[in-house]
């Protein structure tokens, strides 16, 4: 990848708070179009704040440092317009609505990016057409479209439920919070396959993880894997870093970065 | 007679609130109103204008009587300044005879059909186009409407082929003539003119509303319809409705309602009485959308509505369903009493309180008979300073042996300053009945908006998907047609609540 390109995501000595707390303290990260990056760390060392910080959820305050999405200032955008900008954020814990069709749901959402670029919305019956055909490229169950958004859906039945959003909605940047976390082997598969599946040229991705397990159940290794602990990266490395982070656990590799 | 004017806003204020309350406009019409204020000329007046029988403004006579005695019910934990009744008017309606034909029809009621959303086809009938009812609905939607504006219904879509089926559904000013048997032997053999201050004045001065008859084994064609309208200022808006379902029939029926924005509260006191006999179900719905004033609380209708229906019949049916959306104060109870054995009460609410609107509202059931059932649904949603409280009462009475009352109720709170209350009133006299009672209140959760907003819905569109979902077992109950009507109404009132 050539280092001469603006990055598709540019973190830039990011601070941030939540409820006056400092989190994040100086997170420096840059991705390229069609790179694939780990962050890897342990529980509590800011990994859910960072995600928070760059979709703008309430509550979660940047103190210093910049965000750019292709260039684009995010700090100042909501969390809807960061979407239109291109940002997606796969959830560790995807609501569920009740009473809200999941077909429901991805229609809004997708005659919303149809609006956004002139096109006519779907009505439900072209908007099916397009949905079972993106159900088929995950794969994943037909029947889950039919139910209420998230609601009795299986861990990795949410996962690929995710994974079809962001199919719909071709963002630039994916950012996939702890896609691994509460699935068996079986979907731990099926979902990497979907997310590998996922990846082309202009499309970056920023995996988060506490475990190594999804780097391993990927078809390509990952382009960098980042260590994250007390609020920024400590440590970069290819691919290989995640399995010296297996071999030899959090607390070595962090206190020897310090 | 007055001519009804504007009531005082500059274009661009008007066209600012238009876009709250949309069905605010006025038509310009010329409208006959009677002099000003209520006493007993007035009741002979109304009475005499609908060309009534003597037993019927005797009827009225006496509800008037008692009314000048009664005290307004004050439980509700509603507050607002007292009512003045001399300061309205209670009749008005558009000048001149019913029309004959296009041409006699004033251009702005047919544009007020259109405002309203009327489907084309039936504006045409409304209006008593000739030859009308014989062409087929461009949307094949097959809907009998009966319009009512301000004191008189104007017209009833469908006429011909309901009597085809032995249905009879007319302005009940209409029924009083032409079927005095059957007006006699119901009006008020649910709610009694004496039931509450609010009925009784209904009483006293009801101008129209629908009647329907359903015989025997027969299941009504279409669904029936009806849209309330009050136009005319200063103008109290009292209609009544009267449904029998004879045995083993079946009719659905919906209303909807409307008005203009004015800066004073007019008030709606309606009264709506359903019978259902062996066998037969009624299910009546409404979206009632009253402008509920201002943000500030200005203006707005007083809707003080008593609704019930009597499960007359064995293993006879009868179910409320209720959006309520506008209104600055709702006081409306939709009840069922459950007379015959094996008889079902059903009662399925949304109510928003946006801005200033307060709702007291909610359902009794009493069962009165063995192997009753009832089922109460309520979904309410407070937004702004919104003041909501869900009132319900289930009685089982000692000889309703096996029945059973289940209640859900649901509360939504959006925003920091907006009230929720609950008030169930249980009364189990009898051994073995069952009542279960569930209930809860909950923040529209952020998380959830945040998951919506993370996928480039706007923090209104996803407040609407949230909120529609919570709803969705109250507006699955309504007739297709309009639950989609329904679903949009709820978005447009609950509108800047977030965000």
């Amino acid at each position: 990848m050539s280092k001469s390109k603006t990055p598709v995501l540019e973190v830039r000595g990011l601070h941030a708070t939540v409820e006056g707390e400092e989190i994040l303290q100086g997170v420096d990260l840059s991705i390229q179009a069609g790179e694939m990056h780990v962050l890897m760390g342990p529980n509590g060392s800011g990994k859910s704040t960072l995600t928070n910080v760059l979709a703008g959820r309430e509550g979660y305050e940047i103190t210093a440092g910049e965000i750019l999405l292709d260039g684009q200032n995010l700090a100042v955008l909501s969390p809807e317009e960061r979407a239109w900008a291109g940002l997606f954020l796969g959830f560790q814990y995807p609501s569920a609505v009740e009473g809200l069709a999941n077909t429901t749901f991805l229609r809004e959402v997708v005659n919303g990016k149809r609006k956004r670029e002139g096109k006519e919305p779907l009505d439900p019956l072209a908007f099916l057409r397009v949905l079972r055909e993106e159900i088929a490229k995950i794969p994943m169950p037909e029947h889950l479209i039919r139910r209420n958004l998230n609601v009795g859906f299986s861990g990795g039945e949410k996962k690929l439920n995710e994974i079809l959003q962001l199919a719909l909605l071709e963002p630039r940047l994916a950012v996939l919070d702890e896609t691994d976390s509460g699935l068996d082997l079986d979907a731990l598969r099926n979902v990497a396959s979907a997310i590998h599946r996922q990846r082309t040229p202009e499309r970056s991705f920023l995996l988060i993880t506490h475990y190594q397990r999804l780097i391993g159940a990927l078809e390509v290794a990952p382009d960098r894997v980042h260590i994250f602990a007390r609020g920024k990266i400590v440590r970069s490395g290819d691919a290989k870093l995640a399995e010296q982070l297996e071999q030899q656990g959090y607390d070595a590799l962090i206190s020897e970065a310090a | 007679m007055t001519l009804t004017t504007p009531d005082g806003l500059t274009g661009s204020e008007a066209a600012a609130r238009t876009e709250e309350y949309r069905w605010g406009f006025e038509t310009q019409i010329e409208t006959e109103t009677a002099p000003k204020g209520l006493n007993e000329q007035i009741v002979r007046y109304i009475s005499a204008k609908q060309n009534e029988p003597e037993w019927l403004l005797e009827w009225r006579l006496r509800a008037f009587a008692r009314w000048q005695k009664m005290a307004e019910p004050n439980w509700a934990k509603l507050s607002f300044a007292p009512i003045d009744y001399q300061d309205a008017y209670y009749w008005a309606a558009p000048k001149g005879d019913k029309p004959k034909s296009l041409d006699e029809v004033d251009p702005a009621l047919l544009e007020t059909y259109e405002k309203l959303g009327i489907p084309l086809h039936e504006r045409a009938i409304l209006a008593g186009v000739e030859g009308a009812e014989n062409l087929a609905p461009s949307d094949g939607r097959q809907v009998a409407v009966d319009a009512v504006f301000d004191s008189v219904s104007v017209a009833t879509t469908f006429q011909e082929t309901l009597r085809k089926a032995g249905v009879i559904f007319c302005p009940i000013s209409e029924a009083v003539r032409e079927y005095p048997e059957l007006v006699r032997k119901y009006l008020g053999s649910v709610v009694p003119p004496g039931d509450n201050k609010h009925a009784c004045l209904n009483s006293a001065v009801f101008t129209d509303g629908s009647f329907v008859y359903i015989p025997e084994g027969v299941r009504c064609p279409m669904e029936l319809s009806t849209y309330f309208r009050i136009n005319a200022a200063k103008s109290g808006q009292f209609e009544r409705t009267l449904i029998i379902a004879e045995a083993g029939s079946y009719v659905s029926y919906l209303e909807g309602c409307t008005a203009p924005m004015r800066d004073e509260n007019q008030l709606h006191a309606a009264v709506v009485e359903l019978v259902a006999l062996e066998g037969a179900e009624i299910r009546y719905a409404t979206v009632q959308n009253w402008y509920p004033g201002d943000k500030d609380g200005k203006g707005g209708i007083y809707n003080f509505v008593t609704k019930r229906g009597l499960c007359k019949g064995r293993k006879s049916r009868i179910s409320w369903t209720q959006v309520e959306t506008g209104s600055a104060i709702t006081w409306k109870y939709p009840s069922c009493v459950l007379l015959g054995a094996e008889s079902e009460g059903e009662f399925y609410s949304v109510a928003v309180t946006h801005n200033r609107q307060q709702a007291d509202t909610g359902t009794k059931m009493l069962h009165l008979a063995p192997q009753t059932r009832s089922r109460i649904i309520s979904k309410g949603i407070s937004a702004g300073h919104g003041r909501q409280t869900y009132r319900g009462r289930v009685k089982i009475a000692p000889q309703a042996t096996g029945a059973r009352s289940f209640t859900q109720c649901d509360s939504l709170l959006i925003g920091a300053h907006c009230e929720a209350h609950t008030v169930p009133y249980v009364e189990n006299l009898c051994r073995g009945g069952i009542v279960e009672h569930e209930a809860t209140t909950s923040r529209l959760p952020e998380e959830q908006l945040f998951y919506c907003q993370s996928r480039g819905l706007s923090a209104e569109q996803a407040a609407g998907l949230v909120v529609n979902g919570f709803c969705r077992e109250v507006l699955q109950k309504l007739p297709m047609e309009f639950a989609v009507e329904a679903d949009r109404l709820l978005q447009v009132s609950l509108e800047g609540a977030v965000g």
